[in-house]
C-alpha cells in the first residue's frame, strides 16, 4: 500500500530516512534499501542535508523506486531556482516518484561549500504552491503541461519552540503549508510525549496526517549536542542522563529502548512515526520491532 | 541616494480597503528627488485618497524618514492627526517606511517600491535596511522588511531554525520573523501572517540593465562631451 492510500485511509503509516552517499559508490543504498522495502511504508531521501554535498536524490530516489521502495523525495529550495525545481519535480514524477517533502532549506554557510550561492528563489510554501500548480497541469507562469504529474506532498513542522513567536509562527506557516498543498507532515524528532500532546491538541483542527519525528540516541553527547545545535530538538535530561548510565556495550541497547518508547507513547496521538537513524538505517527494523510495530 | 516610485494607486487603496482615514507622510529627502514622495506628491495623494472617499486626517513632509529621530521631531506637531487616522501611508524607500512603522504605533503601509540601483546602498545609523527589491512588502510584515530582516530573506514566514528568538545563522541577529510577530501583535494585525505570499519577482530585484551598465560603461569610456569655451578672463584682461 502506498503511503498516501495508508495516510488518507487513516492507517498508521512508518517512514524513515537516509542520505545518498557521497560518491558514486552506491552499495550502500542498495543494501539500505534491501533492509527497509517492505519493512516501511516509505523512505525519506534527503537533499544535500545540512547544506553538504551528495550524490543527487533525484536519482538516489529513482534507484528506490527500482529498488521495490517507496521514496519521499526532499525538495529544498537552496539550490535551484524555480526553473530548475519545475524541471526536476517533472522529471522526477517520470522516474516513478510520487511523494515530494517540500522544504525550504539551510543555507550554504551551514554545510561543506560555504562559498556557494544560496538560491532560494522559493520556499517552502511557495514551493508546495508550485506542485499544486504541476498537479492541475500547470507551470508557474501558467503554460499548459503536456501531461501532468499527480504528487502527494508533505512538509515538515517544529513541535519544541522555545519563545511564544516561534511557537505561533509554526503553527501559522502549516496552516499556510495545508493551503499551499500540503497532505501530510513529519516533524523534528521529539523526545517528550507530553509536548507532542499538547502541540497536536493545537494542529488537530488542521485534520492533516502527523507524523512524529524520532532520532534514537547514540550515547549523551549525541544528545547533548543536538539539544545545543539543534533547533526544535529538546532532550530531556533524565534520558540524557539515563544514556550516560547506560554501560558502553548496552548504549546502542539503551538508545533503541528509549526510541521505542517513545514511540509507543506517541502513537496513539498522531498518525505516523517517521524514524530518523542517522547512520542507523539497518537498526530501524530492530527499532521498529522493540516499539510493537 | 535610494530611488524610489510610487506604487500603483490600486494598489495603495487595496491597502487601506478596511480603513477610513489615513495620514500620509512624505520625505523631503530621495524620495523628493525621485518624484515619488516629495510635498508635490504628498498633495496629489492627498487629492487621489479624497477622491476616493478617504478621510486623510492630514499630510507632513519630513526631511529624511530615513532618521528615527528626524521622523519623531517631524511629526511632532501632527500626534492629534496622527491619532485619528486608522493607518498611515508613507511615501519614501523602505528605510524611511521602517522608521516611520517603527514610529508610530499605527497600521504603516509602503506607498512606494524601492528600485535598485546596483550601487552601493548608503549608510544608516538605525537597523533599518532596505533590499531594493522593487516590490514593498512592509503591508505584510508590520513595516519590518523580511528580505533584510530576515537572514534567508524568507517572505512565507520563520525558518523554524530561531533559538531563543536569535537567528540560527547569525546568532548576534534578532530572528527577523519573531520581530515582524512582535510588532503585528501590538498592532493588532496578526492576521496579516496569513497572507499567502507570491515568490518574488527577481527580475524586480535585479537593477534595471540600463542602470547596471551605465555608470561603469560611463566609467570606462567617458562620453565624449564638447567643453564650451570659456574665454579666460585673464585673458580678456590681456586682450
Amino acid at each position: 500500500m502506498s503511503l498516501q492510500s495508508q495516510l488518507e485511509s487513516g492507517k498508521f503509516a512508518i517512514t524513515c530516512e537516509f542520505g545518498p552517499i557521497k560518491g558514486t559508490d552506491t552499495h550502500e543504498i542498495i543494501e539500505n534499501i534491501e533492509i527497509l522495502k517492505g519493512k516501511v511504508d516509505a523512505a525519506n531521501v534527503t537533499d544535500q542535508q545540512s547544506s553538504i554535498l551528495r550524490m543527487s536524490g533525484l536519482v538516489t530516489a529513482t534507484l528506490c523506486v527500482q529498488g521495490g521502495l517507496e521514496p519521499i523525495l526532499q525538495m529544498t529550495c537552496r539550490d535551484r531556482n524555480r526553473i530548475a525545481l519545475q524541471s526536476d519535480l517533472l522529471g522526477a514524477w517520470v522516474m516513478g516518484i510520487k511523494n515530494i517533502l517540500a522544504l525550504t532549506g539551510d543555507m550554504a554557510a551551514k554545510g561543506d561549500h560555504p562559498q556557494a550561492k544560496d538560491v532560494f528563489d522559493l520556499d517552502s510554501v511557495t514551493l508546495l504552491n508550485t506542485i499544486m500548480r504541476l498537479n492541475e497541469g500547470f507551470d508557474l507562469s501558467n503554460n499548459e503541461l503536456k501531461g501532468k504529474p499527480a504528487f502527494f506532498s508533505g512538509a515538515v513542522v517544529k513541535v519544541e519552540s522555545n519563545t511564544e513567536a516561534s511557537e505561533e509562527l509554526q503553527i501559522i506557516k502549516m496552516q499556510k503549508k495545508i493551503t499551499a498543498g500540503a497532505k501530510f507532515f513529519q516533524t523534528q524528532a521529539v523526545y517528550d510525549a507530553k509536548s507532542f500532546e499538547r502541540f497536536m491538541k493545537r494542529v488537530e483542527k488542521f485534520k492533516t496526517p502527523v507524523m512524529v519525528g524520532v532520532i534514537p540516541l547514540k550515547n549523551a553527547g549525541f544528545a547533548r549536542f543536538m539539544n545545543a545545535n539543534v533547533a526544535g530538538i529538546r532532550v530531556p535530561d533524565n534520558l540524557i542522563q539515563k544514556m550516560a548510565d547506560a554501560p558502553k556495550e548496552d548504549r546502542e541497547k539503551t538508545g533503541i529502548q528509549i526510541a521505542a518508547g517513545l514511540i509507543k507513547q506517541m502513537k496513539p496521538m498522531c498518525q505516523g512515526v517517521h524514524i530518523m537513524a542517522i547512520g542507523w538505517q539497518k537498526k530501524v527494523p530492530e527499532i521498529m520491532a522493540a516499539a510493537g510495530l | 541616494m535610494l530611488y524610489s516610485e510610487q506604487k500603483h494607486f490600486d494598489e495603495i487603496i487595496a491597502y487601506l480597503e478596511k480603513d477610513k482615514s489615513v495620514f500620509v507622510v512624505g520625505c523631503d529627502g530621495c524620495a523628493q528627488s525621485s518624484g515619488s514622495g516629495g510635498p508635490k506628491q504628498v498633495e496629489e495623494m492627498k487629492r487621489k485618497l479624497t477622491a476616493a472617499g478617504k478621510n486623510v486626517t492630514g499630510t507632513k513632509s519630513v526631511d529624511f524618514l530615513c532618521s528615527k529621530a528626524l521622523v519623531k521631531s517631524g511629526l511632532r506637531g501632527k500626534v492629534d492627526q496622527l491619532k485619528a487616522a486608522d493607518a498611515v501611508l508613507v511615501l519614501t524607500c523602505g528605510i524611511g517606511i521602517q522608521c516611520v512603522a517603527a514610529a508610530v504605533n499605527k497600521p504603516v503601509y509602503p506607498g512606494c517600491n524601492t528600485v535598485n540601483l546596483g550601487g552601493i546602498r548608503g549608510e544608516w545609523e538605525g537597523s533599518e535596511r532596505c533590499f531594493e527589491c522593487g516590490q514593498c512588502l512592509l503591508y505584510h510584515t508590520g513595516g519590518i522588511c523580511p528580505l533584510t530582516a530576515c537572514t534567508k530573506s524568507l517572505v512565507s514566514g520563520s525558518c523554524g531554525g530561531a533559538n531563543k528568538g536569535k537567528c540560527e545563522i547569525s546568532p548576534d541577529r534578532d530572528c527577523g520573523w519573531e520581530l515582524i510577530y512582535t510588532r503585528l501583535k501590538e498592532r493588532g494585525l496578526l492576521n496579516r501572517l496569513n497572507d499567502m505570499m507570491k515568490p518574488l519577482d527577481h527580475k524586480k530585484i535585479m537593477p534595471r540593465p540600463e542602470m547596471m551598465s551605465t555608470p561603469r560603461y560611463a566609467l570606462e569610456n567617458p562620453p565624449k562631451v564638447e567643453t564650451p569655451k570659456v574665454e579666460s578672463p585673464v585673458k580678456e584682461v590681456k586682450a
